[in-house]
């Protein structure tokens, strides 16, 4: 349980414990005293590394999570298209197969706002927290939120820009997101408006693509310039509502992403790719407190480290229902 | 970005904090111009789907996500822009271009609503209170000028669909497809599905007391109670037939006889505002 404490205080914009050596189980403390002996596995991790640098291998899994995210979304919009009513309505609330389904987010700025709950919203809210706390939470962020797509090549952009010198990158507190969701909570409960709906880009682009473009696209340009410009995926790491409640909601998913200090060279190629590094601050070299660890509720199980990682420590894993106790 | 004199943690820390209470502020502000329209009252007139509440709590209540969009067979509702402010992606219906003519019979878009938002405790149409026609240039009006109407009430062009019961009672129709020829022009009561509902009540519960001999059991308000528009004759010395459209007591501003008025612009129109707000949505 202090692990999954420890992953939400982190969550929430905490700095990543760094437990002392002394701690840590003489097994781990041998480990990583003797990690970089092995000078010719090195040697041929370098080696592998440079070669993939110069002949660009194609992200498996990041191909597997657009074409997912690309269909769910099109699921949406195909089912109002020939009106198959398969999945009706948008990210915010909809329908699947009649079964109603409402994003967390969305649901409690309508009841703090309305302050009164019908049965068909405690019925979406209660399907989709089993649903992504089973997935593990922020997986919806990777997998299912559009903005996260086009956000992945506005950072794309970003990453090209930086390596000339054109744009830069501010680093912000990640307690932001927090301060964020807890004001945009009471703006909602003071004011009975919806406040956060207004410049969600999740649900502008939700009801862009299943209604129809409209100026609120503005607003979502402007995020991304800023993004390109200025702070590489500010929204995902520094603003967003959404991330944190999910976040939240698989702070015990049984689905994981798991790390395994034996095979770990802390080269850093993950930390290189994530939207989250924090939760992959135990990668580097002395700070695992274990062998085996599952990495922190920021995690949106996006898998890039998965492909990143030239020698197999970090992999996707069902670790059942331990987590909750 | 090479001169930059090395910053010192303190330093370094500082301006993190006042970039993320830039970030912080800028969000919350960004979020917060939605106020504007709100408070021009600038969505008061907007036209909302059957069973809205009150618009204040409408806006609170709507989860934004258009489910009663995609039920409307006429597809007379419309998601609101980032120009609504808070009212972002609230349904709203532009009644001279789509009315909601009720041909789903059973409030679709109110069984559709995930959060109330559109109230569930209404079952029929008599029972809605989306506003309530007004007549705002009387002068205009063909039936006042004594004119009768002959064509496409509203041109070849216009994409607007109705339900024609007597052609096709599952499938509305484009208005474009329904030519008219009246003597004297009645669109606004003809098309009203109030007055039809009215008429196919009496019809129905007619037959059913000769074949049957039975008297129809009715749920509240199944059969709309009150009359919505009819036509008064008015005293005219010219020898001339003159007829206004007078609103009732049974109108629930649906929008149809904004619609189908052939005069431009309608004669005829639907205010949303005073009507709703004492209703939250539902006739008493």
């Amino acid at each position: 349980m202090s692990g999954v404490m420890d992953s939400l205080r982190v969550l929430f914009g905490g700095e990543p414990k760094r437990v002392p050596k002394k701690e840590m189980p003489p097994e781990v403390q041998e480990l990583h005293a003797h990690k970089f002996r092995d000078k010719e596995r090195i040697a041929a991790i370098h080696a592998e590394l440079a070669h993939k640098a110069q002949n660009k291998i194609p992200e498996k899994k990041r191909r597997l999570r657009w074409s997912v995210l690309i269909a769910v979304n099109m699921l949406f919009v195909v089912s109002y298209y020939f009106d198959i009513q398969l999945l009706e309505g948008a990210l915010t609330a909809s329908r699947f197969a009649g079964f109603h389904m409402a994003d967390l987010n969305s649901a409690l700025q309508v009841m703090l706002a309305f302050k009164h709950v019908v049965i068909n919203l405690l019925i979406g809210t209660t399907t989709i927290f089993i649903l992504w706390w089973l997935l593990g939470g922020r997986t919806f962020c990777s997998w299912v939120c559009p903005y996260h797509l086009v956000a992945e090549w506005a950072e794309m952009l970003h990453l090209k820009l930086r390596k000339k010198g054109w744009a830069m990158d501010i680093q912000f507190d990640r307690r932001t997101r927090t301060w964020l969701w807890l004001l945009f909570a009471v703006l909602a409960l003071a004011t009975g408006y919806t406040v956060y709906e207004t410049i969600s880009p999740t649900g502008i682009l939700s009801r862009a693509l299943i209604y129809g473009p409209g100026v609120a696209l503005v607003w979502v340009g402007l995020i991304l310039l800023f993004e390109i410009f200025f702070s590489r995926r500010a929204w995902c790491r520094y603003a967003c509502p959404i991330g944190l409640t999910y976040g939240v909601v698989g702070a015990t998913s049984p689905f994981t992403v798991h790390y395994k200090l034996t095979n770990c060279y802390h080269e850093g190629e993950c930390r290189k790719v994530c939207l989250v590094p924090h939760v992959l601050d135990i990668v580097k070299k002395g700070r695992a407190p274990a062998m085996e660890i599952d990495i922190g509720a920021d995690c949106t199980r996006c898998l890039r480290c998965v492909d990143a990682c030239p020698t197999g420590a970090l992999s996707f894993k069902y670790k059942g229902l331990g987590g909750l106790f | 970005m090479s001169k930059k004199p090395r910053l010192s943690p303190k330093q370094r820390a500082r301006r993190r904090f006042l970039a993320s209470l830039g970030l912080a502020a800028g969000v919350t502000g960004a979020s917060l111009l939605g106020f504007v329209p709100v408070a021009a009252k600038k969505l008061h007139d907007r036209l909302r789907p059957p069973g809205a509440l009150l618009e204040e709590e409408f806006l609170a209540a709507c989860i934004k996500c258009g489910q009663c969009v995609q039920v409307c067979p006429v597809e007379a509702i419309k998601l609101a822009d980032l120009t609504d402010g808070f009212g972002v992606g609230v349904p709203y219906i532009e009644a001279r271009d789509q009315a909601c003519d009720f041909s789903c019979d059973g409030l679709q878009c109110v069984l559709a609503c995930p959060t109330g938002a559109l109230i569930h405790e209404v079952a029929f149409p008599s029972q809605v209170d989306m506003g309530i026609a007004k007549v705002v240039a009387a002068g205009n009006c063909l039936a006042v000028q004594g004119k009768g109407f002959k064509g496409l009430a509203r041109g070849a062009d216009f994409k607007g669909k109705l339900r024609y019961a007597e052609i096709d009672r599952w499938h509305p129709i484009p208005v474009a497809e329904h030519p008219y020829d009246l003597e004297l022009c009645d669109l606004c009561v003809r098309q009203c599905p109030i007055e039809i509902q009215i008429v196919e009540c009496a019809n129905e519960d007619e037959k059913r007391r000769e074949e049957l001999g039975l008297v129809a059991q009715r749920q509240p308000g199944e059969c709309p109670p009150k009359h919505a528009i009819e036509l008064r004759p008015i005293e005219s010395n010219d020898g001339v037939k003159r007829m206004e459209p007078v609103i009732l007591e049974g109108c629930v501003g649906c929008g149809v006889c904004e619609m189908i008025c052939p005069v431009e612009p309608a004669v005829i129109v639907i205010d949303s505002s005073e009507s709703r707000e004492n209703s939250r949505g539902m006739r008493a």
